[in-house]
């Protein structure tokens, strides 16, 4: 009993301080504004879905969701593109200094984002990245591609080795083996990289703030953060904004539980 | 990392470079090279907007200035107490969620998956979230504490140790679940049979834990301790959003004191000798932490 009252205790209190927080900005996007400013504020909503309205047009929440959906997913893609063959030359093939490289993608991915943000900021101004939706793409492939060659390299390595060696056999190149072979029984892996590189392209701020300054070109966490009233701060256009920033990412999770837990893990301690 | 008996593969090195190439390439660009790039300018006087004053070099002049920066001083001072507060809290929670999620019961999925959202949530949400949360008018705490007494509702955010509090609790509350899958991982290597020798030997539940849990878990807690300690040093976004380093300086942090000297106050060489500063100091306590765990780590690796 004792064990089992233990669990039941850890269950309700994990869950409920996890999710309580978030409830209570959902039950405010739902609310009317006099629902919100009555003193003491209501407990439950009335149901309206007026900030959602006025989130969306009067508050660029559309703007924000669209270059959100652009700048996350091309870095996914791209970060994908460019760490999977990678991840398999460091995993399978035989490269002199490969420790070297991991070992200096960890540290990269331990950099302080301010370490590299004014020059980032100035190579940017150069090549005329300021501004443009790719430029943010840039650094954050830059950012995320450490985190997704880790995880592949030890999901590769894992693989076994033997239908590969037969495909080298019959005379598949690297490029070849990785395509028909590897990528195939990698699967889940690569959905691994690329929910992780996704959540953190939806999410930052720092570069985000520093290299869209133009509001019809700011991602959702920017918009978010710099959200502004005339008078007073509309909490409950924020709210409902944040529930529209944050829905995808709570589906992604419910759905993706199982690869994110091992994914995480995975790589970290095997590394 | 011992790769097994693999077929000779001289003829690999071209491909095998081509495929690592374009990832060196960007890292090199967008990482590396700003990194040494923030060192030079760091050892200049330059204001962004202020070409005429021109760029001299001045040696490591910006970094003294930095040793006897009273403002610098106090952004060290909240970041350290940030770090340590944080990171050994999180420790703790991610230590309780992890012994959670590692039973087996029906719809641990659904439980595991309730833990990750606020991990999942967008940092910025997170900060407008406990902001809002501890409003002094509309707040949820002061609705859950004093109801309908309006007149002791509370403006939690006007005091400094206060603020710095829930700036520390939201950051718990984000990251605890990241902390617990790193722990997990620990836990899922030890073996069951520890446990059931220790229940032969009539060791109950706290002794178990005791004696078997915790000792074995240090590699894992390590490791999470060296992500979160990480992490924590480089907090922005919650204080960008939350108080912009107030109230007073309460919770002025470094990186905040740094993106404010280059992007506010567009002073480049000192704004870069912070943020050097800042790399330098994440950079030697990872390699004491990789120095403790290093070994641990290549042990596993080798299994």
């Amino acid at each position: 009993m004792n064990r089992r009252f233990l669990l039941a205790l850890g269950i309700l209190t994990t869950v409920g301080l996890s999710l309580l927080p978030f409830l209570w900005f959902l039950l405010t996007s739902f609310k009317s504004q006099a629902e919100i400013e009555a003193t003491p504020p209501t407990w439950w909503p009335s149901g309206s879905l007026g900030f959602y309205r006025s989130a969306l047009f009067d508050h660029r929440l559309f703007d924000y969701v669209g270059n959100s959906i652009v700048v996350a997913g091309s870095t996914t893609v791209l970060a994908l593109l460019i760490a999977i063959p990678a991840a398999y030359a460091l995993a399978r093939l035989a490269i002199p200094g490969k420790q070297g490289i991991l070992a200096v993608l960890l540290c990269v991915s331990m950099f302080p984002q301010m370490a590299i943000a004014g020059p980032v900021w100035r190579l940017l101004d150069a090549i005329g990245g300021l501004n443009h939706r790719w430029g943010l793409v840039l650094p954050y492939v830059a950012l995320t591609l450490p985190l997704a060659i880790w995880i592949l390299a030890s999901f590769f390595k894992e693989l076994p080795p033997e239908l590969e060696d037969a495909a080298r056999v019959d005379g598949c190149g690297p490029w070849t083996t990785l395509l028909r072979i590897t990528l195939p029984l990698a699967a889940p892996g690569i959905f691994t990289a690329a929910i992780l590189v996704l959540i953190y392209a939806w999410n930052e701020f720092f570069f985000a703030l520093l290299i869209l300054t133009q509001p019809e070109q700011q991602t959702l966490p920017v918009g978010i953060a710099l959200f502004q009233g005339e008078f007073t701060m509309p909490w409950g256009e924020l709210a409902a904004a944040s529930v529209v920033a944050t829905l995808p990412l709570i589906l992604v999770v419910l759905l993706c539980q199982r690869w994110i837990v091992s994914g995480l893990s995975a790589g970290a301690v095997k590394g | 990392m011992t790769d097994s008996p693999r077929l000779t593969r001289h003829r690999d090195g071209p491909a095998a470079w081509m495929m690592v190439a374009p990832a060196l390439f960007i890292t090199l660009v967008f990482a590396l090279y700003p990194v040494l790039d923030s060192l030079w300018v760091s050892l200049h006087h330059i204001f962004i907007g202020l070409p005429m004053l021109g760029r001299s070099f001045i040696g490591l002049d910006n970094y003294l200035a930095l040793l006897r920066d009273p403002a610098a001083h106090q952004a060290l001072f909240v970041t350290l107490a940030f770090v340590v507060l944080s990171t050994l809290l999180e420790l703790a929670c991610g230590l309780v969620i992890a012994l959670v999620i590692h039973e087996h019961f029906r719809g641990r999925g659904l439980v595991r998956a309730a833990i990750l959202i606020p991990w999942a949530i967008p940092t910025v949400v997170a900060s407008q979230l406990w902001r809002y949360i501890f409003n002094d008018q509309y707040g949820f705490a002061n609705l859950l504490l004093f109801g309908d007494r309006i007149t002791e509702y509370v403006p939690w955010l006007a005091y400094p140790t206060v603020t710095f509090g829930i700036i520390v609790l939201a950051d718990v509350w984000k990251t605890s679940s990241f902390a617990a899958l790193l722990i997990l991982a620990g836990l899922q290597v030890i073996p069951d049979d520890l446990y059931d020798a220790a229940k032969v030997d009539g060791a109950n539940l706290w002794q178990r834990f005791r004696h078997i849990t915790l000792p074995l878990l240090k590699p894992a807690m390590l490791l999470a301790l060296l992500f979160r300690t990480m992490d924590a040093f480089r907090v922005f976004d919650l204080v960008f959003v939350m108080t912009q380093g107030g109230p007073g300086d309460a919770t002025q942090v470094l990186q905040f004191y740094g993106y404010q000297t280059l992007f506010t106050e567009g002073r480049l060489g000192y704004g870069s000798a912070v943020s050097v500063a800042v790399f330098l100091m994440i950079l030697s306590l990872s390699l004491v932490y990789l120095r403790a765990i290093g070994s641990s780590l290549l042990e596993r690796g080798r299994t």
